[in-house]
């Protein structure tokens, strides 16, 4: 184990303890007089039509996707960019083709509309 | 017993405790919820081998941006907690079984090997975790790998889109 | 002792951060109330300085309530998520250079690692949870409408976030933070030698933190309370402190790796004592954060709100190309300069 990741470990602890407490704090302190009214959903006053849980759109999940392959492009400029001086011109090419190939993707979505929100 | 492998036994445990959780839960957010905790605990176990950017990765990219999505194909489909229809799946559970019984067979084999489990960490892996050294070996030794992979990138962008298309033209 | 200067360091920051988002929340009530040319919060203690420990006295004493259709477990554990990761993750930031006290050099910092910057990337990419799993849980149609929107938001900044920060690595070609405040000794702070960068990562910052103009989770006038409508008490205080914690740590971060962290130009001239010299440093980073924070929240007095599509679109069709475009400029830059 690296020893400079002990304080992270430390710090987890206590973050979550500390998240624990808080959170149930005011449900020991607090006062306990739960009724149907005011443990119903929350729907402007009105009664609670259908459940929240419909299907919702697509484009949520579009988002999520396009997010992963993108994020995976920028863990890989990460140990690119620390080693950027010592690769030189080489390195830099290298990257070009890599991005270039990725941003032909992003053009086609943007054609394609993916990235269009009504 | 050195603090490292008092802690990794804890860590595994923990692995092996919420993959269990996460395979027998009943409601689907729970089980993400699981496995989340288990990517926590291999990266831990990364960590431990002196992997420190394959342990960020492993929460960057899994439990950061992978786990979300399924959590979003959760609420995109609307899965409650697991329905009944179990039963009609009993070729594919066979299937699985069988292929779990050959991955266990491996595993017995491995920790049979005489060469597993021996001594500590070679010296060069202890500063191989580093973002250098790896970024090092990726653009030099593994080029075509690398420039390889924005192909497969790219193929997977035009799958969302087939796959998405008709929601938004 | 090798256990002890870590958990004093941890004790102090953790203390120091939560009183700092407890006044940030006066802060900025108060500076609500001078622009809107009110008074704000004022009787509680001299000049409402007590008003803090009032709020969370009130929210400690106020009923619990989590409606029936809810799914109490995570209902529960959303506003722990949320808390937890605002607190962690400060663990890289530095705060200052070494100090020697006791004849002990410590270190400013609470961990210096190899990963620094993917740490804080990482902890930001799972703010989410928090935010997701509240939406979920509520069984709400307000909280849902507001997770969601607020997940897929913070998703498409965190690329633009991501990509910003790359400018600055190349620069000073680590991941350490301690490091990359060390590469900006004198004037060469990384505001002006990446401007593009800095823009788009304060931007992405505001995404990231929810924080006006992109507060369209909880935009009041279409989704009530946004994700944490079906909250009440403790657990939706916690939402709130890990709204402003986020602020602070965020200013924390635009600190370091662009306005130069504790460093003060041209302070080794003024022949001070080694000692002063740490404490001054640890003054500056704090009065930069600080700053930054104030800057959040003007902004969030004095601009309107965007649409949902227009968030979208900024995201995905301005910083990501841009901040590509920042990135291959950078490179070429360091190349032949």
């Amino acid at each position: 184990m690296l020893e400079q990741y002990i304080p992270i470990g430390f710090m987890f602890i206590v973050a979550i303890i500390f998240g624990i407490v808080m959170s149930k704090l005011s449900e020991w302190l607090g006062p306990k007089n739960p009724n149907d009214v005011k443990l119903s959903t929350y729907e402007s006053g009105m009664e609670p039509v259908l459940s929240a849980r419909e299907r919702v759109s697509v484009k949520y999940y579009m988002v999520a996707m396009l997010f992963i392959l993108f994020d995976i492009e920028v863990v890989f400029l990460y140990p690119w960019a620390v080693n950027f001086r010592s690769l030189g011109l080489f390195g830099f090419v290298e990257m070009l083709v890599f991005t270039v190939v990725l941003m032909l993707g992003y053009i086609y979505l943007l054609k394609k509309g993916a990235l269009k929100w009504q | 017993m050195t603090v490292d492998a008092i802690l990794f036994f804890i860590v595994a445990a923990g692995a092996v405790a919420s993959a269990v959780l996460m395979i027998t839960g009943q409601n689907p957010v729970k089980s993400v919820l699981f496995l989340i905790v288990n990517f926590f605990c291999l990266a831990v176990l990364y960590l431990i081998l002196h992997a420190q950017f394959i342990a960020i990765i492993q929460i960057l990219v899994y439990a950061g941006a992978i786990m979300v999505l399924f959590l979003f194909v959760i609420m995109l489909l609307n899965l409650g907690t697991e329905e009944k229809h179990v039963d009609a799946l009993n070729m594919k559970r066979s299937v699985a079984v069988i292929l779990s019984c050959i991955v266990l067979f491996l595993i017995l084999i491995a920790i049979g090997l005489p060469a597993a489990g021996t001594g500590g960490l070679p010296a060069s892996a202890l500063v191989n975790g580093t973002v250098e050294t790896i970024g090092r070996d990726l653009f030099r030794q593994y080029l075509l790998p690398f420039e390889i992979t924005s192909l497969l990138l790219l193929g997977a962008m035009v799958g969302v889109i087939v796959l998405a298309k008709k929601h938004f033209e | 002792m090798e256990l002890l200067i870590p958990v004093i360091k941890i004790s102090v920051v953790l203390g120091v951060l939560l009183g700092v988002v407890a006044y940030t929340v006066l802060v900025e009530r108060r500076v609500a109330a001078a622009i809107q040319n009110r008074v704000g919060p004022n009787r509680v203690g001299w000049n409402g300085l007590l008003q803090p420990l009032a709020d969370v006295i009130k929210l400690v004493m106020k009923e619990d309530i989590v409606p029936k259709q809810a799914n109490r477990f995570i209902h529960d554990l959303a506003p722990m998520i949320s808390m937890a990761i605002a607190l962690i993750t400060f663990a890289v930031i530095p705060f200052g250079d070494s100090i020697t006290l006791f004849g002990q050099a410590i270190k400013l910092q609470i961990a210096s690692v190899n990963i620094g910057i993917l740490y804080i990337l990482a902890m930001t990419s799972l703010g989410v949870y928090g935010i997701t799993l509240s939406g979920w849980s509520s069984n709400s149609k307000y909280s849902l409408l507001g997770g969601l929107r607020s997940s897929a938001q913070m998703l498409s900044y965190e690329l633009a976030m991501g990509l910003s920060v790359i400018g600055v690595v190349m620069i000073a070609g680590s991941l350490e933070l301690d490091k990359i405040v060390q590469t900006q000794h004198g004037w060469m702070w990384n505001i002006l030698l990446q401007p593009v960068g800095f823009v788009t990562f304060v931007v992405a910052s505001f995404a990231e933190t929810n924080r006006h103009p992109f507060d369209l989770p909880e935009a009041e006038p279409e989704l009530v309370g946004g994700y944490h409508t079906e909250y009440s008490g403790l657990k939706f205080g916690l939402f709130f402190l890990a709204e402003y914690t986020n602020m602070v740590t965020s200013s924390a971060v635009i600190t370091t790796l662009f306005l130069g962290g504790w460093q003060i130009p041209y302070i080794g001239l003024a022949g001070l004592p080694a000692f002063w010299v740490s404490i001054l440093q640890v003054l500056a980073f704090c009065v930069k954060v600080y700053l930054l924070v104030l800057f959040f929240i003007i902004i969030r007095w004095t601009i309107p709100r965007f649409r949902y599509d227009q968030l979208m679109n900024l995201g995905w069709k301005v910083m990501l190309p841009l901040s590509v475009l920042n990135l291959l400029v950078t490179g070429l830059v360091i190349l032949y300069l």
